[in-house]
């Protein structure tokens, strides 16, 4: 997801007996579905999971400008280029807020930003992958944030407080944007022959990687039982990923285009599709910083980051004028 | 001009180049806009300028669409906002050069922004008052937007300016680079002056004290001169409000038209 395999700290889930009083005290809390806010005890551990899974986050979100900002130059209509640059817009709102979801947590957005930067914080695997052409935009919307939606709509019942809060308005944009990639790849199925072909090689392009962002199967899921506990995480990355190929199949029978899995096909006895081997490998190198676009999205980060640095300076250094003119004034 | 608010036959043709003039410095200034996302100094930025950017593509299509419909009275038919946008090549753009530069740094890109947003706000407010009732109303919802535009530029430039040593410089600079494009803003040409004559337009060569005065002050609170005025880019009948461009202008139009001119017979 746009946090993929977040590390608890545990390498396993510890029974309730071996718990501290606090920490059963805690446990407690979270069973009663009480939320927790900034200024509340909590473990160690959660604090820090926490802060790595919003900051994953945050940074899927600032990172995920990118590949579709690559577009808004060449939107094909003003409606789309308006309609794309709000979405991306939204998006650098989306990190803004999951950034200061973190800091209640005692990290700096600087201190996440150089983190991030040093390679030391994941951002979700999908935006390394490259927008190539317009069908590109319309299938993010539709697959990508369909997954997003998939994974942060329990999240909205999370444990901790202020991400519980950001999710709930991040879901609402997110479903926004995707009914408008809908819509984009709507116009290009029911377009000329050649734009449904572009809509075609889009599917075959996003679809594996899509399925990728829920993370690896649960039985590889070293951290997800302590996470599950704490209420960080309320269904499993299997779970989560059938219910989004259950949810996206019609829709792509809808617009007549074909998923490019031939091991598809609807499972009466589950009630569920069956669905082809996901490429685990490939997962696993992009999140190693090997999948194709993993340097240029970094290397635009720091340059947009360093590029701005005498801004910041700048301003900051105003401000520091503009108050100690203030101070003597008065 | 008659009392329903329309304008004479004779001049519908200049109407239609006026909104285009209107028009198309809002969408070019939007389109290298569009080149800064995602890659602001800081987050909150990304978001501020976004939205600048697409207050001016949105009033850039309601002067298109206007555009559109007042073609339609001279022409077999008028375009609609996308064949005028993505179909016209550079000579047929009407905006100012000062707006087609490229983004350079965030202080020529503020600069940029700065000196048209100065001009852009005083231009919106007089033509709040036009007899051609549309121009008013779409003048009127867009001049409580680029007041705010002022405000974000105007407050960047001087923490730009009275920043740092390194930013002052920078600001200094990137505000003496784009002096030379400040004057074609307040050249009237034909077009404008009979425009203007019938209440129309906005008189752009009375603008020119109120703006200096504007911009003067904010340049003298971020602790920054105001450039001497020498040789003007385009102020001599001969600019982008005619169909004369710089270099950059093709550039920008070759990346934004790619995709409907590649594949002419789609609807996106």
């Amino acid at each position: 997801m746009y946090a993929q395999m977040v590390d608890t700290g545990q390498s396993r889930l510890a029974g309730l007996a071996e718990l501290s009083p606090e920490e059963r005290a805690f446990q407690s809390r979270i069973d009663a579905d009480v939320k927790i806010e900034p200024r509340d005890d909590m473990p160690e551990a959660y604090r820090r999971t926490l802060i790595r899974q919003i900051q994953q986050h945050a940074h899927s979100e600032v990172v995920g400008m990118l590949p579709e900002g690559n577009w808004i130059t060449r939107a094909p209509s003003l409606q789309r280029k308006a309609t794309l640059m709000a979405k991306v817009q939204d998006e650098a709102g989306h990190g803004l807020y999951l950034y200061c979801a973190a800091e209640t947590l005692g990290v700096s957005r600087d201190r996440m930003i150089e983190d991030l930067h040093a390679g030391k914080v994941r951002y979700s695997s999908i935006f390394n992958y490259p927008t190539l052409t317009w069908a590109d935009i319309g299938t993010i919307g539709w697959l990508v944030d369909g997954a997003a939606i998939m994974n942060q709509i329990p999240l909205c019942r999370c444990s901790f407080g202020p991400y519980a809060r950001a999710m709930i308005r991040v879901c609402k944009e997110e479903s926004f944007h995707q009914r408008q990639g809908f819509d984009i790849l709507m116009t290009l199925c029911r377009g000329t022959a050649a734009q449904k072909a572009m809509a075609q090689d889009a599917l075959d392009r996003w679809w594996w990687p899509s399925l990728m962002m829920f993370g690896p199967p649960d039985a590889e899921s070293v951290h997800s039982a302590q996470s599950a506990r704490w209420k960080i995480k309320l269904l499993s990355n299997d779970e989560l990923r059938q219910r989004f190929v259950d949810q996206t199949v019609p829709q792509a029978d809808y617009l007549g285009l074909t998923m490019p899995d031939p091991e598809l096909r609807w499972n009466d006895a589950r009630g569920h599709y069956d669905f082809g081997e996901i490429d685990w490998q490939e997962f696993h190198e992009v999140l190693k910083g090997h999948g194709p676009c993993n340097h240029d999205r970094m290397a635009t980060r720091i340059k947009a980051w360093e590029d701005g640095a005498w801004v910041r300076e700048a301003a900051l250094a105003h401000a520091a004028k503009r108050a100690a003119r203030q101070r003597e004034a008065a | 001009m008659t009392t329903t608010g329309r304008c004479a036959p004779a001049t519908d043709a200049l109407v239609f180049d006026y909104l285009l003039r209107l028009a198309d410095s809002d969408i070019v200034l939007a389109q290298r806009l569009g080149e800064w996302v995602g890659k602001g100094p800081v987050l909150e930025e990304d978001i501020a300028q976004t939205n600048v950017g697409l207050d001016l593509l949105g009033q850039g299509r309601l002067w298109l669409a206007y555009a559109g419909e007042v073609e339609a009275r001279i022409a077999p038919r008028g375009r609609d906002e996308n064949e005028l946008a993505f179909l016209r090549d550079g000579s047929e753009y009407r905006n100012l050069l000062l707006v087609e530069q490229p983004n350079g740094s965030y202080a020529d890109t503020l600069a940029r922004q700065f000196l048209y947003d100065h001009w852009h706000l005083l231009a919106l407010d007089a033509l709040t008052c036009s007899r051609d009732e549309r121009i008013a109303a779409i003048a009127a919802k867009a001049v409580k937007e680029v007041r705010y535009h002022v405000e974000r530029s105007s407050g960047w430039i001087v923490r730009l300016g009275d920043g740092t040593e390194q930013s002052h410089e920078r600001m200094q600079r990137a505000i003496d680079a784009l002096w030379m494009y400040t004057g074609e803003m307040f050249a009237a040409d034909a077009t404008e002056e009979a425009l203007a004559a019938a209440g129309i337009a906005a008189g752009v060569t009375l603008l020119r004290e109120p703006w200096r005065k504007a911009v003067g002050g904010v340049l003298a609170d971020a602790t920054l001169a105001l450039p001497a005025d020498g040789w003007m880019q385009g102020a001599h009948g001969r600019g982008g409000r005619q169909g004369a461009h710089s270099e950059h202008l093709g550039h920008l139009l070759a990346v934004m038209q790619s995709l409907p001119r590649s594949m002419p017979d789609a609807r996106w």
